[in-house]
């Protein structure tokens, strides 16, 4: 019983860095309609920013704000400079433009911090809280982060002009850019708030799976399944969808088939998800006018 | 792209023939001769060929399904690898011989493909791309299971011996590989050129283009859909099989994502939706990253991720749509020198009435 709840405990920890990962992708895919397939690997570029602030001597907070600030900037200009001039191309040039970005970011980080594992330092205590055996420091600190930039988001798209704005255009970029709103500006918006996100998750999840270049290959693939079960266009169900795939990896992972098969879980997934239901728990199902 | 090769037939008719057919005898020429050159290299050059000949055949099969097929897989190279470990596990586990086990990996793969092709059928772009990119990942750690490890040899993967040299031919081990593997390319290329240009890559494009028109005219899309990905998944399959031979190993940690990228990166070099482009994009995929290797060993997927980009903006139809661009420049101007030297005779400007 004691390990079943550990292992529960364990993937909700994991499960929060997939929700955070896959909210980013469902911010690119509801502005954009386009999967960042770079998604993790602009993580792993902040990540790798955020060990250099803190082996140059900043303390870890203000390496962390520095760090998110700075992946803000980078998805903006990914986005400018990449990803706008291929905007109106076939969905098939997208993929190969994301692709390319991906692979480029990722050999970026590799050449220049190399390819050794690096350890990555938690700001959290080392001893597990409250004298509990289930859940350690770190993992608690995760799932209270996540759940806290969650309600920061809530509140920046539910209570502010900009946030509204950016549904707008989420929703209607056509109609928006009618009522005056500058669209490829809130396209890059959108896309600075999913690095900074992704920036807090890969910060988050350095500490577990420790710092090299693959290290969000898998990372991503159960974050892809977290988005496409909780439904690609639904922020909602990316959390929800990343608490389930990071429990559900642990269950699998520790009592059913070992952790040596546990990416093929994400597989799975998502080939169910995509043939049973593609438009995920909370999405829209999508109608194409013929 | 495919329209190209009506108006070129069209036009043709009018053009000057002696021209045209120079030029395809010359081409004929000049790629049997290209093929018989690595024969008289050293055995590390004709053993990188031999590779050269294998991508060339797995581009073909990936580029009948993204290319001609427009769906999107990024997971090509689980395919590839399932060849190889098929044709490993054969020679290895039951003494099948070898040549016999390419059409086996054929076999598996298309199975293997089409079944996985039966849900893509319902996805568009973007999901098949998520889902063939999560097959690509998960290989490596399929391929080192446990359960399975009697028959693939788990993290160690297997090694095989070279083929015998048959018939008492006078060729070395490398060279007799390289001939079987370019006779199953000449094969599969004469029959994917002959196979797109008639009724069945009609259907392919058709599906492509316009799936409501085509299932209007009473195409099955889904069975076409399907049956491309697995045709696609046998071609890559028998190139994985081919290269279990020549490189006598398999591995889990070959047939990574890295291969699937590498597979994309060639058949958008190479060009989308063109048989030849195959031939180039293995040239590339084989020589360009290990020049970029002496660099860094970061440098190799550093150009890929550069070259996936730049294609995208800058030549969209990779080095085959250059080359037919320069190929139709030529022919326009031999058609204006053409016309100049004919007309210019008989037909005087007539003078305008004042």
């Amino acid at each position: 019983m004691e390990g079943l709840l550990h292992q529960v405990f364990a993937g909700l920890a994991n499960g929060a860095i997939y929700a955070s990962l896959a909210l980013a992708l469902v911010m690119i895919y509801r502005v954009t309609h386009f999967v960042n397939f770079a998604q993790g690997e602009l993580a792993l570029c902040s990540t790798y920013s955020a060990w250099a602030l803190i082996e140059a001597g900043a303390s870890y907070w203000v390496a962390f704000v520095v760090t998110v600030a700075l992946s803000f900037a980078m998805g903006v200009v990914i986005e400018r400079v990449v990803i706008r001039p291929a905007s109106r191309a076939p969905a098939l040039s997208v993929v190969i433009v994301f692709i390319g970005l991906m692979v480029a970011l990722n050999s970026v980080a590799g050449w220049i911090f190399g390819y050794s594992t690096l350890s990555f330092p938690s700001p959290f205590p080392a001893e597990p809280p409250f004298g509990n055996h289930y859940i350690g420091s770190h993992e608690l600190g995760v799932i209270a982060v996540t759940l806290g930039m969650l309600g920061l988001l809530y509140v920046f798209f539910r209570f502010t002009t900009l946030g509204l704005v950016l549904r707008a255009v989420a929703d209607n970029a056509e109609s928006s850019r009618l009522v005056g709103i500058r669209v490829e500006r809130m396209l890059g918006l959108g896309w600075g708030l999913a690095a900074a996100i992704g920036a807090v998750a890969g910060i988050m999840i350095a500490p577990i799976v420790f710092l090299d270049p693959s290290m969000m290959s898998g990372v991503m693939l159960y974050a892809f399944a977290a988005a496409l079960l909780g439904g690609i266009d639904s922020p909602i169900g990316a959390v929800v969808g990343g608490f389930i795939v990071g429990v559900l990896e642990n269950l699998m992972g520790a009592y059913v088939i070992g952790t040596e098969l546990k990416l093929t879980v994400a597989l799975v997934l998502i080939v169910v998800v995509l043939v049973v239901k593609p438009s995920g728990l909370f999405g829209q199902p999508v109608a194409a006018r013929v | 792209m495919v329209a190209g090769a009506f108006d070129r037939g069209i036009a043709g008719a009018q053009r000057d023939g002696v021209a045209r057919r120079a030029l395809s005898v010359a081409t004929v020429v000049a790629i049997v001769a290209a093929c018989a050159i690595p024969l008289w290299g050293s055995p590390y050059q004709v053993f990188q060929m031999t590779l050269v000949v294998i991508d060339a055949i797995a581009l073909l099969g990936l580029n009948l399904l993204t290319g001609y097929g427009g769906q999107i897989s990024l997971g090509h190279g689980a395919f590839f690898g399932v060849g190889a470990y098929t044709t490993a596990v054969l020679i290895h586990s039951w003494n099948v011989p070898y040549l016999l086990t390419l059409p086996c990996a054929g076999l598996v793969c298309l199975a293997l493909g089409f079944v996985f092709g039966l849900p893509a059928v319902r996805l568009d772009g973007l999901h098949l791309a998520l889902a063939t990119f999560a097959l690509g990942v998960v290989l490596p750690q399929v391929l080192k299971y446990k359960g399975i490890e009697a028959w693939t040899g788990g993290v160690q993967g297997i090694s095989l011996e070279k083929p015998a040299v048959p018939f008492g031919l006078p060729l070395s081990p490398d060279q007799w590989l390289y001939c079987v593997a370019l006779a199953v390319a000449a094969g599969l290329f004469a029959l994917a050129r002959n196979v797109m240009r008639g009724a069945t890559g009609r259907v392919i494009v058709g599906v492509r283009d316009s799936p409501v028109a085509a299932s209007s005219v009473g195409i099955d899309t889904a069975l076409t859909k399907a049956a491309t990905f697995g045709v696609s998944a046998m071609l890559t399959g028998i190139a994985g099989a081919l290269s279990a031979l020549v490189v006598q190993f398999v591995g889990p940690d070959s047939f990574t994502i890295f291969l699937s990228i590498s597979l994309l990166v060639g058949i958008v070099v190479g060009g989308l939706a063109s048989i030849s482009g195959a031939v180039f994009g293995a040239l590339f995929i084989q020589f360009v990253p290990n020049l970029a290797d002496d660099v860094s060993k970061a440098a190799p997927s550093a150009v890929y991720g550069v070259v996936l980009i730049v294609s995208v903006y800058l030549m969209p139809y990779g080095v085959s749509g250059l080359l037919r661009k320069a190929k139709a420049r030529a022919f326009a101007w031999i058609d204006a020198r053409h016309s100049r030297s004919v007309t210019s005779q008989p037909t005087k400007p007539t003078k305008q009435g004042s």
